[in-house]
């Protein structure tokens, strides 16, 4: 009894959840949107209650019904409340519904940004990996920007799980928040190295998704990826990493080069598809972008042609059809290598997938040649006669279309066969491209002179035959074409046999059915069509008929007079009253038929559809020349009219040029001239630009029409285009027995007419003579035009705002917000972000490439330098650019690992310059400014010293030395040749190098060439603090920027035993100096609850903050760690003891700084001096440098050979300077600082680092 | 990227939706629907690409399908995929569901959205592929399970202490 009512409670409590949510609906399946209403109602219901796990379950509930299609935006609030609980199970609820249904426009998402981050920084890695995922669905601006300095130091956290989602949510912010991408860009390069391989695959991922969009601002990462694909295993990442050096090549064809080798050796080696597939599909792009100049280039297309052949012929369709869309890539550059397998391709045209037969259609555009056209044509429309669906036919018109039409018609020998297949094409029901099939006939008929008579006889037919088209309404996409077919009749009347026919079929009534624009052309050509009948009949004694005629018109016409569109209206009744008029005429005997055809005398040519734009400006005539002088300076301000027209190359793409002799060409010209002079329409050309078209095949080359009688001029009926193929064989047979015949005669004599073509088809199509020499009068275009430069991107584009340069110096500006009141996360402050701009000083050695580089953008302040430059690094670049040429696989690795100078590992590659790796030749700006500091700091977690014990040794200062050293290198632009010249006195050996950036203007300073630095020994970053048998602790600290008296302890707890740690206590005996941070209200002895319990194995990390007064002297601080240890059977109470040991430099926060900043900071006189000798260090240089880099929180300035300067800033704001040289085993570092004594013990944690080693 | 991910049975039900563009529920409907009635037309023996539907995407996406009994699993990807990974992809997270529900079919995905989308969130974030492997995917979900499910018993002891006292 009494469980029953337990049960109910609970049944009450969880009214359904949703598996029986589901059920129920599974079962009402009639009534389902009234069953689902009466759950929406309990589930308000639920969600009015305080108890959070009703809440949950509804909401849960109602991410099943979003699902079903309903809106569930009303239950927004109630979602963020379920997102806020502090229990996982509710909280991913929470979130998971959130991610379904909310979007940019749901108001409450601003609510959420507390509890976003709050979650985000959460001891609990799934915490923060589920708002994470959330995150990723439903970022805002808003959201992006308040979140995104969390987020990056997410993506240095502990746990790989945390740090992957963190770096793939970056790319969500980066399009909500473009400004967060430079200051972000650094550490995400970093993370390109993480030793976990997710977190690398989620770099690469996000890097590969930026760098298509804007491939140019990656270019110089190239050595980076390069050195990633040929390392990695991870087919993910390698088909990420080939994807994206596809899309850089394009803009750095040397890239290409380098990447032939590896990424043929891959095609060789893989056995993974779609890896393979990926290559190809890259080596076709990097084939692309070297037009020519490779040796073995047709070798490796001929690799990739085989590799897809072997796709296609793949039973899996999936491949077959990958191969194809390959193949259509490289169709474009290389059309033979693809026509060799013209065979496969046609079979896939029969295949049954639709899919596959798109992908082979778009290949057949590349196919055709003269010999093959009508083959392949014929081929497709019994494609058309069998397709079933209308969107499959009207790409197969499209295509028959666009492969005809290709080239300005090359491959059309005969037209009388083009325009019977378009005539054909029109009997299609239902397709959308009517005005394609329109726009073609009037091409061909307006173009090709000799194809008039046969063409106006196929459009009377059309005309005639009206009715078949329009039939029904609902599909008029075809009735396009009566407009072509009506404007050809009218315009070339004089070639039609019957125009009285035609001029009454272009007069019925059915036409008033017609659309608007349709009839308007009607009327006008009726009008034309009546002309050419009056001047047939006029001749003739009878003038009865012509009488008729008019008649024929006045009564028509009317009906077109009542028009409702506008057009139609207007042409009538001018025609109408017309004609009245020409009728009053006729009754007095009068000849009109001359006047009335004068009104329609002259020929239309085809005029390019940009050709007003480019109609250039009359010699003499100066449009900005004021014709009357202008009354006042204001008013002067009119646009340009060199705006107006805007240039482009005359389009002369005639095909089908013809070797005429120079008298017949120069006579040809004069009349065409003389034509054109006459000629109305036509717009002149300067007399300057005759030249350039004379250059090129222009219209005066065209050669006079010449008809081949071999094939008759009519057909009988509707055309058949099969007819034509099969004359056009017996054609092209006789043709051919005739030239045998004629070879034994000497060449020369050919036909003159007929001149042979010069156009570059196979050499087979040689032998294939068109059936007409045909004039394809070109459009008509002025010349002296800049091609437009239309910019076809689309403004709204949100990878656009992500354009942006990202080698440039961070300005302060741009730095990430930062919520000040964050404590314990902040493990990296927003001016580290900076790290950027350090970059610059570990730019490698190759300068001239660079300079050469610069002088594009800066063109004057570098020449002179660059000269300089030149000869005084002369020898060691020869030698260098000599092995670079070479440019073997290998060498791009090695050249990154030399340049990687202080960097800590795993991240050990900072990349080298661009340029330098890639050769000699000059390339995009400004490469390289790849963050040093970046590099150092590029373990992912916060770095500490280990527990270093001081020991002092001054030494001489040596400031002197240093402050000319670094003055002299960080001067203004201005200045820069003076200090160099001076530089090269004093230390000829020290290759120094100027080098700024193009956007700020800001001035940093490469460092000298480094001689054979090997890759970095891994470093750690946690220190042990203790250890037994059950648990052990290692902790990092950390210093906070935003508030200089805390530190920030970060513990990692790990149990080692079999059994269950729970109700950890961490507690610290406070000095008066430091304080343990405990919540408020407790004692100042009371420990800190661990948030966490460990199971077996299982490690975790607890961050914990101190306050600190001051910070000069190094720190020691007992501590327990209390727990439970607890087995199945029992539980034991156990304690740790640890010392935590605050060394000096745990107060140091690695911050970057210029190095002009740098050279004032000396200057200025504020800091004391202090230095240190160390004995007997056996490690390269660079490896010192990461060391302190890495241990100590320094940032490297500058480096020149052995010696370098470094910076780091306390939490207080101290400022220290390091200058560390380096002669053989010993080290010397004299160091400034504004504290001596927390130099003095700085340097003694350094002297103890290295003496550890 | 990956614009959407839909699983719908051989009727079109949806048993999950996943997209990482915003539409409006409606239109997500209409969604479904369309690359329903493109994919389910076609044969088993086609290949899983298509060229993508009119209301999602554009040129630049492709459907990309695998059909396992009675269900349909469709991501819609841009052109930064490659297709056969992505394929590779789809099969990765089914045997992912089969381990995790061991044996898994439509019912499965039916009363278990929820914890279909969990899987789903550590295979794909925000239209990008978070990871590949499997054992990675399974230890990760198993963990937050665990997790859940100890948090669901400690909330149950008060209802079980009722319940046997």
């Amino acid at each position: 009894m009494a469980l029953k009512i337990v049960k109910g409670s609970i049944d009450r409590m969880f009214d359904k959840n949703l598996q029986d949510l589901v059920r129920g609906i599974r079962n009402h399946k009639e009534d389902e949107a009234k069953y689902i209403s009466t759950c929406i109602d309990e589930i308000k219901q639920e969600l009015k209650q305080d108890n959070i796990a009703v809440k949950a379950n509804a909401v849960c509930k109602l991410t099943y019904l979003q699902m079903l299609g309903y809106d569930v935006s009303w239950a927004a609030f109630n979602i963020v409340e379920v997102m806020s609980s502090s229990k996982f199970t509710y909280k991913r609820i929470g979130y998971l519904a959130a991610s379904q249904c909310f979007h940019e426009s749901t108001d409450v998402i601003m609510l959420t940004t507390n509890q976003i981050r709050k979650d985000l920084s959460s001891p609990n890695q799934y915490d923060t990996g589920v708002a994470l995922t959330g995150l990723s669905c439903f970022v805002t601006p808003d959201l992006a920007r308040d979140l995104a300095n969390d987020i990056m130091t997410l993506m240095s956290h502990t746990k790989p799980y945390i740090r992957k989602k963190a770096v793939l949510i970056m790319y969500k912010v980066f399009l909500k928040y473009p400004e967060s991408l430079r200051p972000a860009f650094p550490r995400l390069k970093e993370k390109l190295e993480d030793p976990d391989p997710g977190v690398q695959s989620a770099a690469v991922n996000v890097i590969c998704e930026l760098a298509r969009r804007n491939p140019k601002n990656y270019l110089s990462l190239a050595p980076l990826f390069f050195k990633l694909m040929t390392s990695s295993t991870n087919n993910w990442v390698l088909i990420k990493i080939i994807k994206l050096f596809g899309a850089l090549t394009p803009l750095e064809p040397r890239l290409g080069k380098k990447l032939i080798e590896p990424l043929t050796n891959l095609i060789h080696s893989t056995s993974a598809m779609s890896l393979l597939y990926e290559c190809v599909n890259t080596v076709i792009a990097v084939l692309i972008s070297l037009s020519s100049g490779m040796p073995n280039h047709s070798a490796s297309i001929q690799l990739c042609v085989q590799k897809l052949r072997i796709l296609i012929e793949d039973s899996d369709q999936n491949l077959k059809y990958l191969g194809l869309l390959a193949m259509s890539k490289i169709l474009k550059t290389h059309p033979k290598s693809v026509q060799s397998h013209k065979d496969l391709i046609l079979q896939c045209l029969d295949d049954k997938d639709e899919s596959i037969r798109l992908r082979a259609l778009d290949l057949l555009y590349g196919m055709v040649s003269k010999k093959n056209l009508m083959e392949i044509v014929k081929k497709l429309m019994l494609h058309v006669d069998k397709a079933e669906g209308t969107t499959y036919r009207d790409e197969l018109l499209t295509k028959i279309i666009d492969i005809c039409s290709q080239s300005n018609y090359q491959y059309i020998t005969n037209f009388e066969w083009y325009i019977s297949i378009l005539v054909e094409l029109t009997r299609l029901e239902g397709t959308r491209h009517g005005h394609l099939i329109a726009s073609q006939m009037l091409d061909v008929a307006i173009r090709v002179k000799a194809i008039r008579a046969f063409a106006v006889a196929q459009m009377a037919t059309l005309l005639d035959n009206a009715h078949l088209l329009t039939g029904n309404m609902q599909r008029n996409g075809i009735c396009e074409v009566l407009y072509a077919a009506a404007w050809i009749c009218g315009e070339f009347s004089e070639h039609l046999e019957n125009p009285i026919q035609t001029l009454e079929a272009m007069l019925r009534p059915k036409v008033a059915t017609l659309p608007g624009h349709i009839q308007a052309v009607y009327v006008q050509n009726a009008a034309k069509l009546f002309a050419t009948v009056l001047k047939g009949q006029e001749g003739n004694t009878d003038s009865t008929a012509a009488q008729e005629t008019s008649q024929l018109m006045i009564d028509r016409l009317p009906l077109f007079v009542q028009s409702a569109n506008l057009e139609v209206q207007e042409r009538a009744s001018c025609i109408l009253q017309l004609v009245k008029y020409i009728q009053k005429l006729q009754q007095k005997d009068v000849e009109v038929a001359e006047e009335v055809s004068a009104l329609f005398a002259g020929e239309l040519n085809p005029v390019a559809p940009k050709a007003q734009k480019k109609v250039p400006v009359p010699e003499g005539l100066d449009l900005d020349a004021w014709i009357n002088e202008p009354p006042s300076e204001s008013e002067s301000e009119d646009e340009q009219p060199k705006a107006i027209f805007a240039k482009e190359e005359p389009k002369h793409s005639r095909p089908r040029h013809t070797e005429v002799d120079e008298k017949e060409l120069a006579r040809r010209r004069e009349a065409r001239k003389q034509e054109q002079a006459n000629n109305p329409f036509y717009i002149k050309a300067s007399p300057s630009s005759q030249k350039v078209y004379q250059d090129t095949p222009g219209v005066e080359h065209i050669p006079v029409v010449q008809i081949d009688l071999s094939v008759p001029l009519k057909v009988p009926g509707m055309p058949m285009s099969d007819q034509y193929v099969k004359l056009e064989e017996e054609r092209r047979q006789k043709e051919r027995a005739e030239k045998k015949k004629k070879e034994k005669k000497k060449r020369k004599e050919k036909r003159s007419g007929r001149g042979k073509k010069q156009d570059s088809g196979p050499e087979s199509e040689e032998d294939i003579t068109p059936a007409h020499m045909v004039d394809i009068v070109t459009e008509e275009m002025p010349e002296n035009a800049l091609p437009s430069d239309d910019d076809d991107k689309d403004p709204n584009d949100p990878h656009k705002a992500l354009d942006i340069d990202l080698d440039k110096p961070l300005a302060d500006s741009e730095k990430l917000p930062v919520r000040s009141h964050r404590a314990a996360e902040s493990l990296k402050s927003p001016a580290e972000d900076g790290d950027v701009e350090s970059a610059a000083i570990h730019a490698p050695k190759k300068k001239n490439g660079k300079e050469k580089r610069e002088k594009k953008k800066d063109k004057d302040s570098d020449r002179k330098k660059s000269k300089e430059e030149k000869k005084k690094k002369k020898h060691k670049h020869e030698e260098k650019e000599e092995d670079l040429l070479g440019g073997q696989a290998e060498e791009p690795a090695v050249q990154s690992e030399e340049t990687n100078e202080v960097a800590a590992p795993p991240t050990s590659t900072s990349v080298s310059d661009l340029d330098f790796w890639l050769s000699n030749a000059p390339v995009p700006s400004n490469t390289q400014e790849a963050p040093t500091v970046a590099a150092a700091e590029a373990a992912p977690v916060p770095k500490v010293a280990s527990g270093t014990a001081p020991n002092s040794e001054p030494d001489e200062p040596k400031d002197t030395e240093m402050e000319e050293t670094k003055s002299s290198k960080h001067k203004k632009k201005k200045q820069k040749k003076e200090k160099e010249e001076k530089e090269k006195k004093k230390k000829k050996k020290h290759h120094h190098h100027h080098h700024h950036s193009d956007g700020g203007g800001e001035e940093s300073v490469q460092n000298g060439t480094v001689e054979d630095e090997e890759p970095l020994p891994p470093m750690s970053n946690y220190c042990l603090l203790a250890e037994n048998s059950y648990i052990k602790m290692v902790c990092d600290i950390q210093g906070n920027l935003q508030d200089g008296s805390q530190v920030v302890v970060s513990v990692i707890f790990e149990n080692k035993c079999d059994s269950f740690l729970k109700s950890m206590e961490f507690n610290v005996l406070d000095s008066l100096n430091s304080k343990l941070q405990r919540p408020e209200g407790s004692g100042p002895h009371d420990g800190l609850t661990v948030p966490f319990q460990l199971p077996p194995g299982v490690s975790n990390e607890a961050r914990f903050v101190f306050t600190v007064q001051s910070i000069v002297m190094p720190q020691k601080l007992k501590g327990t760690l209390t727990f439970i240890v607890k087995n199945e059977d029992s539980s034991t109470h156990e304690k740790l003891d640890f010392k935590l040991h605050f060394t000096c430099t745990s107060y140091l926060i690695t911050t970057p700084c210029y190095s002009d900043a740098f050279a004032k900071l000396l200057e200025s006189g504020d800091l004391k001096g202090s230095s240190v000798r160390l004995e007997g260090v056996n490690m390269p240089f660079h490896h010192l440098l990461a060391r302190i880099c890495f241990h100590h929180h320094f940032s490297v300035v500058e480096r020149i050979d052995s010696c370098a300067s470094m910076y780091s800033r306390s939490i207080q704001g101290h400022h220290v300077c390091l200058l560390v040289k380096t002669s053989g085993q010993t080290v010397s570092i004299d160091a400034k600082c504004d504290e001596p004594t927390l130099l003095g013990n700085v340097l003694d944690e350094i002297k103890q680092t290295f003496s550890q080693c | 990227m990956i614009k959407a991910i839909l699983i719908f049975n051989n009727h079109g039900k949806p048993r999950l939706i996943r997209f990482y563009q915003y539409f409006a529920e409606d239109m997500q409907q209409q969604i479904i629907r369309e690359t329903f009635h493109l994919v389910s037309k076609r044969d088993d023996n086609v290949c899983n690409f298509l060229e993508g539907g009119s209301l999602i995407g554009g040129s630049d996406y492709k459907l990309i399908y695998r059909h396992y009994a009675t269900l349909y699993f469709v991501f819609c990807v841009d052109s930064s995929e490659s297709e056969l990974g992505i394929l590779d992809l789809i099969q990765v997270f089914v045997e992912t569901l089969d381990k995790c529900f061991e044996n898994v079919c439509e019912l499965d995905l039916i009363f278990h959205m929820d914890k279909v989308h969990y899987i789903l969130q550590e295979v794909v974030m925000g239209g990008m592929v978070l990871e590949t492997n499997m054992n990675e995917i399974v230890a990760q979900v198993e963990v937050q399970n665990r997790m859940e499910k100890s948090e669901v018993s400690v909330q149950c002891q008060p209802v079980a202490e009722l319940i046997s006292g």
